[in-house]
């Protein structure tokens, strides 16, 4: 039951993939892109981490997609987006990027190399009983806010002073 | 009381999901007919009574209305989106009930059943995140359209939705940090525990929860996406027969939800106040009633007649929540959109940050002192009884408290000289209000 759902949601992951590259309109994309995060937070359900999965769906489909949307309808009409996509530095951009990608993937399925975050992994019985002491929450929450406090409060101000840049940036053209 | 076998799993949650759907759709056809007599009762008439005795069966009417109506196509519309953004804006709308536990566990030959379709560890993550989904619904029915008032409701129900989630969301942090846990099961059994509903000691949280829940379902006083006297009916101004009543179920599916959603998280969920003998909760593996005073826990003894009253409890208490979005539909008028902007953005957004942080440490001080029980819930009441105060002072502008018992100002005197740059303002020998320049 599982790995058949564990299929069905990579094929739709994988035929979204492909649909956000192919499509048409820039709307028909996103839509696209919608089925990919959503078949994501499938596999990270089947894979018992629902809380990744609810973040998934609230934080990527729910509002970055939506400014997304909001981006597309209403700043872009009309414009004729497909001479960007001409060969040329993009496309070489393109391309090395999914060889970095492939890269890092190949040695994934090598199994070389040291994985600093496996050092962490309770396993999974010590999963379960983590799991029921502390709940689907509290397992991310305690590492975050004792282990990695620092890099967490770190982030934040990083992604405030983006804000803050965003804002300025914007301002001067008005 | 033992847990049940996969297979008595297998088909107790099947049972669970068709009557839960069913239930709840039938519910709200039935809301149809509600807000139109409470429309009727509020503006002194009597609303639908053609149709079966008392007009009961006006939603039947309707349903076959719509079904036999002509479904238009806009020759301009994007055929794909304009199909399916109905069925977007409806899907999350029905699945989201599935987590709100609707009764005590219910005892069966089987093993004890919960009554809750899916008590999964995300609880009130899933809601939240699946409703967030309804905005694409909206905005891609108003853009597909190619309709220009369409697409002005779909911008703004989208622009409206996506700036109260983080209202919704910060109000819901209080409640979290209180029950410890994000599951429903959990926050009804922490007010059972408490002895108190978490409406009390997070008085200001249920304020800002209440708004925002009536910004996210689209619903008077923010009702601007289908403003009806500037937009047409906005998002849905080209759609007809069932594609246009699958917005309406949406809605009031919305409005169901978010009045279970209140019941559960302010209101106690389906626990009777004042007994103790609907305590029940799953504690590793065992349904308990509580801790002894060793701290061993306790054997719960569910019953059947526990979980009919405690059902009927959640019944009233979201069908009282369904009434308020009614009454408060028929009696404020709407929000500009500024307004409506102002007060998410600017109001209660820090607002509602400062008041996580004054429940975060007034917690804190409490489990340092050591204050549990009763007094631990008396004295957050007090701190969010004075938030509360503090806020609606703020707000209010002299409005509710002493807008009727204060003298109006006198207009302002006319001045003789026309005022400017370096000229003296001269007023007329015995103006009334000349003190007040």
């Amino acid at each position: 039951m599982v790995d058949v759902l564990f299929y069905v949601f990579a094929a739709v992951a994988l035929g979204g993939g492909l649909g956000v590259v192919l499509a048409r309109s820039p709307v028909g994309s996103l839509l696209f892109m919608l089925a990919t995060l959503f078949s994501v937070a499938g596999i990270f359900v089947l894979l018992e981490a629902h809380f990744l999965a609810a973040i998934q769906v609230m934080v990527y489909a729910g509002a970055i997609m939506v400014l997304f949307l909001f981006v597309i309808m209403l700043l872009n009409l009309g414009h004729d987006f497909r001479k960007d996509f001409t060969f040329g530095a993009g496309m070489v951009a393109a391309f090395v990027v999914a060889g970095v990608m492939a890269g890092f993937l190949a040695r994934q399925f090598r199994g070389s190399g040291d994985h600093p975050l496996y050092a962490f992994f309770p396993g999974p019985e010590g999963m379960d009983a983590l799991l029921a002491e502390q709940g689907a929450v509290g397992a991310i929450a305690h590492p975050l806010f004792t282990d990695y406090v620092v890099a967490f409060e770190l982030t934040g101000i990083l992604l405030l002073m983006a804000l803050v840049g965003a804002i300025a940036i914007a301002k001067q053209r008005v | 009381m033992h847990e049940l076998s996969p297979m008595a799993f297998a088909i107790s949650s099947s049972i669970k999901v068709f009557l839960v759907f069913s239930v709840s759709l039938a519910v709200v056809a039935f809301m149809t007919l509600t807000e139109r007599k409470v429309a009727g009762f509020i503006q002194d008439r009597l609303g639908p009574n053609r149709v079966g005795p008392f007009g009961l069966l006006q939603p039947v009417a309707d349903g076959i209305k719509n079904f036999l109506k002509e479904e238009t196509m806009p020759a301009t519309a994007n055929r794909p989106f304009f199909i399916m953004a109905p069925m977007l804006a409806i899907i999350p709308a029905v699945v989201t009930f599935a987590v709100i536990p609707f009764a005590a566990p219910l005892p069966t030959p089987w093993g004890v059943v919960g009554m809750v379709v899916a008590d999964i560890p995300i609880g009130i993550l899933y809601v939240l995140a699946l409703s967030s989904l309804g905005v694409y619904g909206l905005f891609l029915a108003g853009w597909a359209s190619n309709n220009k008032y369409a697409l002005l409701g779909g911008v703004r129900s989208s622009s409206q939705m996506v700036s109260y989630e983080v209202a919704l969301g910060l109000s819901l942090i209080p409640v979290f940090m209180l029950a410890g846990n994000v599951t429903l099961t959990e926050i009804v059994w922490q007010q059972q525990l408490l002895g108190m509903w978490y409406l009390f000691p997070l008085s200001l949280a249920f304020i800002f929860f209440v708004i925002s829940a009536f910004a996210e379902t689209n619903r008077l006083p923010f009702d601007l996406p289908e403003a009806e006297s500037e937009l047409v009916t906005g998002y849905h101004t080209e759609y007809s027969a069932m594609k246009f009543s699958m917005f309406m179920i949406a809605e009031f599916s919305h409005i169901l939800t978010a009045s279970a959603l209140m019941a559960t998280l302010f209101l106690g969920g389906w626990s009777i106040p004042f007994w103790s003998g609907d305590h029940m909760f799953w504690y590793q593996g065992m349904l308990i009633s509580g801790f002894g005073a060793d701290g061993a826990p306790v054997a719960a003894a569910p019953a059947l007649w526990i979980t009919l009253l405690t059902l009927l409890s959640f019944i009233v208490k979201t069908l009282f929540f369904i009434l308020v979005f009614m009454w408060v539909r028929w009696t404020l008028p709407r929000f500009r959109y500024d307004q409506v902007m102002h007060l998410g953005w600017k109001v209660m957004l820090p607002i509602a940050l400062a008041y996580v942080m004054i429940i975060a440490a007034t917690i804190l001080v409490l489990d340092q002192v050591g204050i549990e029980g009763f007094l631990f819930g008396a004295v957050l009441t007090l701190v969010s009884l004075l938030c509360t105060g503090i806020f609606v002072f703020a707000v209010d502008r002299d409005r509710i408290i002493s807008g009727s018992t204060r003298e109006p100002a006198p207009p302002a005197p006319r001045s003789p000289v026309p005022s400017g740059a370096g000229v003296r303002r001269v007023l007329p020998a015995g103006s009334p209000a000349s003190g007040d320049l």
